[in-house]
């Protein structure tokens, strides 16, 4: 009995902190799917390799974090188990990253929100007790950083181009800023963490992502929105209609060729 | 083989994506030592967390490993210390702009240090290069053009 009471709080611990990873790992993995959808299809020839490269980027970042949270669980999971066998219930991304991509303007909004949310995320991260995902925050954080630089680049860009530009990237921003606040939700898994040092809280990340994300729309000169609902539900499992889609197409070669390798 | 011998041609094996350069040179083996068990095990440390290549720079590093002697060898992917462009040593960085990648900017350069300023051609030597795209023909690499000598080049981005 004594030996369950010891470890039963490192177990609690491990298990809340693999939830958390599939987390963002889900946002990684979903965020880099929409990207990929952009092949072929974006603007330039550059743009096109600025797209799969960042969507490579996330892949990257959702197989860390992905196999650290199958470890963690106890589960045995494999990164790939997570990413090709779960059920669309069973992801947990915030709703802002399964969005359809829209335009290009409105690509470029929620790359906006997700590259200053993902880099101060990393950032603190990298101060996190849990060493793992330490070490991988920091490496992480430098490449969100790169990504951010893009993402700014085209809001001021598309803000300062032409009224037909500025009018995309205006629809872009309302379209996408209900779902930002989810980032930053704080429910009893992350306040359990965030105790236990292993997660910063959300909170001052909310305020600085603000800060931040107006900044650079005051230099495009484009306003900031203040929508008047915020969506959520990602973290339950709980989706939009658009996930469906996206999951069948993530996992449909995992599907037909079962263990398949090449 | 001793240990220092393995090492060196662990570090000889030539990047997939930038074959002018060992990865030794590159900065991206960390160490190569004997573990717990008595197997050699080589800690390598990914330039970017998606980086393609990994597979391929495990499978030579284990064919080094086996021609060594050791079929039981390992190969490890660590992520402390993070890989940065700063551990291409000097070699490396004469070996990318011999063959036209402009090497990254020196560790002791001032940071932050934007996108491509101030870098010179591989080709011709001229400061009058501008950024192209943020992004190049591979994650590591972004894409300037010169005005001295017309030429586009990939940069080795510094991170």
């Amino acid at each position: 009995m004594a030996d369950t009471a010891a470890t039963r709080p490192e177990q609690v611990t491990e298990a809340a902190l693999a939830r958390y990873t599939l987390r963002i790992g889900d946002d990684a993995l979903v965020l880099a799917q929409r990207l990929c959808q952009w092949i072929t299809r974006a603007p330039t020839i550059e743009e096109d390799l600025a797209l799969s490269n960042i969507a490579l980027d996330l892949v990257g970042h959702a197989r860390t974090l992905l196999a650290l949270g199958g470890r963690l669980d106890g589960t045995g999971r494999t990164e790939d188990d997570l990413a090709f066998l779960r059920t669309e219930r069973e992801f947990t991304n915030a709703l802002l990253v399964e969005l359809p991509g829209g335009d290009f303007a409105r690509t470029v909004a929620r790359q906006l929100a997700y590259t200053h949310h993902a880099v101060l995320l990393y950032g603190a991260l990298a101060e996190s007790t849990h060493q793992e995902l330490a070490a991988f925050a920091v490496r992480a954080a430098k490449e969100v950083a790169y990504h951010r630089r893009h993402a700014d680049d085209w809001v001021v860009r598309l803000g300062l181009g032409t009224e037909e530009s500025a009018r995309r990237m205006r629809a872009g921003l309302e379209r996408v800023w209900p779902c930002t606040a989810e980032l930053f939700e704080e429910d009893p898994l992350v306040r359990g963490l965030v105790a236990s040092g292993a997660v910063p809280a959300p909170g001052p990340l909310h305020e600085r992502w603000r800060q931040e994300v107006a900044a650079v729309l005051d230099r495009a000169g484009l306003p900031l929105p203040a929508p008047k609902w915020h969506a959520t539900g990602g973290r339950d499992g709980l989706h939009t209609e658009a996930f469906g889609p996206l999951v069948a197409e993530l996992q449909s070669v995992r599907r037909q060729f079962p263990g398949g390798t090449w | 083989m001793p240990v220092a011998e393995v090492a060196r041609r662990v570090g000889e094996v030539p990047d997939p994506e930038l074959p002018m350069i060992g990865l030794g040179d590159l900065g991206v083996v960390e160490s190569v030592a004997v573990a717990d068990d008595g197997n050699l095990e080589v800690a390598i440390l990914p330039t970017f967390l998606g980086c393609p290549a990994l597979p391929a720079i495990t499978a030579s590093v284990l064919e080094v490993l086996a021609r060594c002697g050791h079929p039981e060898g390992r190969v490890r992917q660590v992520l402390a210390p993070p890989w940065s462009s700063d551990r291409i040593s000097e070699r490396g960085r004469a070996a990318l702009a011999a063959h036209g990648i402009a090497p990254p900017a020196a560790p002791d350069a001032p940071e932050p240090v934007r996108l491509g300023l101030g870098t010179p051609c591989p080709h011709c030597g001229s400061l009058a290069t501008r950024p192209h795209s943020a992004f190049g023909p591979a994650r590591c690499q972004s894409m300037l053009h010169c005005a001295g000598c017309q030429e586009t080049f990939p940069l080795m981005t510094a991170m």
